[in-house]
């Protein structure tokens, strides 16, 4: 297998409702993906694109077939992947096999949502449609829910009194509000108090509406490349050395390990086996924060901290830029946004662009070499990491 | 090869109050809900169990905000029950003030069961049953 590198990125503004086209948000972020690239539409042989809701929130079904006829790419296999919010994590993971194979040597990977133009209530309904439709929807299970429960079972399984966990749950919402804020594509840049996420709107209990990311527009564009032809491209080429990804029944299925993901746990071991690294190598990690407490459980699968014991970290400062491993700089899915589908992608591009060192200063994990994405769908059915090294 | 337990038989079956399973008859492990195969071994020789219905609360949080069509039932309670024959399952939890529902007055409790349906809407491709737990 040969090495990848992710070659050049681009990703349009993560945002509430707003008029463009699934196709165009697309486009905007694959011109700047090709021109970062110094490369043409013609030069790309394939596109990968996560896009999970198009059907519903815009009537517009294989969005990928249209992307690249309208970015100059027609006439090119273009795939779609579908794996609830972990899709353009699945998308990437899947073209890093088809140019580590040897079959392409430059691609287009990314994805595209309009989950904020859809509105709560059919947001609500279709982010439902990941849990299982037959033994979890007739419940009335929503994704609050889900996490919900994983929180009061995180409080009973490790004996973090409720009240401990709730504060350290909205420093987790804290942070990520304070890094975003200096992110100029988050979609939600506001200063928000730990006062401010106690007091919020009680969702699904105990989380709270500051514990709990937006739905969001927008898109995430990455070209990867052969080690050959990424080196020509570029002097900072920035290799995809390990992914993994894993699959999941229904929560209750789950029933041995939560609140632990076990997913995420078979697709970080696989993705620490190929990149031969530990934990205490990843110098900065997107991870899937789509909920405050789903940091706390990842950054502990993850292996960054004891099971139970991630929330102290928070807490001490450990989890950011200046600590043992700075979570979600970007700002995460709760200030920089979640566009379902394109969410994966920007996680990964935001990877790139903090080794590359070119991020907003207030936000720049100085030195990172090591970077990490965690990206989860559903109540766990779909789990993709991926480990990103400067190549420089 | 023919699918032992379909959504449709325990559907029906949960309408008349019967939870049912299945009972693996290579390694005696019991699934619900219903699977092609055991969720311990993996066998497909499986045989349809009438469960009890009766278990433990593991977890649950009250609902506050619904899914769209769904808004005249909030607030509602659900729970993830561990049945006494050993999986876990998700359901409602009635007969309890949903104000009055936290980690100490519902996990850990034993529960009985009953059922309530989801009519289904214009995606759901029909109706749908669920367990209705009570506290014990």
């Amino acid at each position: 297998m040969r090495k990848v590198a992710v070659v050049g990125v681009g990703e349009t503004k993560f945002s509430g409702p707003q008029s463009k086209t699934g196709v165009e948000l697309f486009a905007e972020a694959a011109m700047d993906a090709l021109n970062g690239s110094n490369l043409k539409p013609r030069d790309i042989q394939a596109l990968f694109v996560g896009n999970v809701l198009g059907d519903f929130s815009e009537a517009q079904g294989m969005v990928q077939a249209f992307a690249a006829d309208n970015i100059g790419c027609t006439g090119i296999p273009a795939s779609r992947f579908e794996g609830a919010c972990a899709s353009s994590s699945m998308a990437t993971r899947d073209a890093f096999v088809w140019v580590a194979s040897g079959f392409y040597d430059i691609v287009l990977v990314g994805g595209v949502e309009r989950a904020a133009t859809m509105g709560t209530p059919l947001a609500t309904r279709t982010f439902s449609m990941f849990s299982d439709s037959r033994y979890e929807y007739p419940s009335g299970i929503t994704f609050p829910a889900i996490f919900a429960m994983l929180a009061n079972l995180y409080v009973t399984t490790y004996n973090v009194p409720l009240e401990r966990l709730k504060e350290q749950m909205a420093k987790v919402s804290v942070q990520s509000y304070q890094r975003g804020f200096f992110n100029k594509k988050a979609h939600l840049r506001k200063q928000v108090s730990m006062e401010d996420v106690l007091k919020s709107y009680m969702v699904s209990t105990p989380i709270q509406l500051h514990d709990s990311c937006p739905f969001s527009d927008g898109a995430a564009v990455l070209v990867l490349a052969s080690e050959e032809v990424a080196r020509k491209l570029t002097d900072k080429p920035v290799f995809i050395t390990g992914v993994g990804q894993s699959s999941s029944g229904p929560l209750s299925s789950q029933q041995d390990y939560l609140p632990r993901i076990r997913a995420r746990e078979l697709a970080a071991k696989q993705s620490y086996a190929m990149s031969g690294l530990k934990p205490e190598d990843i110098d900065c990690c997107e991870l899937h924060d789509c909920f405050s407490i789903a940091s706390l459980i990842a950054a502990e699968s993850l292996g960054f901290w004891e099971y139970g014991k991630s929330g102290d970290a928070w807490m001490n400062g450990e989890a950011d830029i200046g600590g043992k491993v700075a979570i979600n700089p970007s700002g995460g899915l709760k200030s920089k946004g979640h566009p379902v589908g394109a969410t994966g992608a920007g996680q990964v591009c935001e990877i790139v662009k903090q080794l590359r060192g070119i991020v907003e200063k207030e936000r720049q994990v100085e030195g990172a070499r090591i970077g990490m994405t965690d990206t989860l769908g559903g109540d766990g059915g779909t789990l993709v990491n991926i480990i990103l090294e400067r190549g420089w | 090869m023919e699918y032992k337990l379909t959504f449709q038989q325990y559907n029906q079956a949960l309408k008349e109050n019967k939870l049912l399973g299945l009972k693996c008859q290579e390694c005696g492990a019991v699934t619900a809900p219903p699977k092609m195969v055991c969720r311990k071994c993996t066998s497909p020789n499986l045989e349809i169990l009438e469960l009890t219905g009766q278990g433990e609360v593991k977890t649950f949080t009250t609902v506050n905000v619904a899914p769209e069509g769904r808004e005249e039932e909030v607030p509602y309670i659900i729970v993830l029950v561990g049945l006494d024959e050993g999986p876990w399952i998700m359901g409602n939890l009635e007969n309890i003030d949903p104000a009055e529902a936290s980690i100490e007055t519902v996990i850990g409790k034993r529960v009985k069961m009953t059922h309530k349906v989801f009519t289904g809407d214009r995606y759901s491709a029909g109706d749908g049953a669920r367990p209705l737990f009570s506290l014990a």
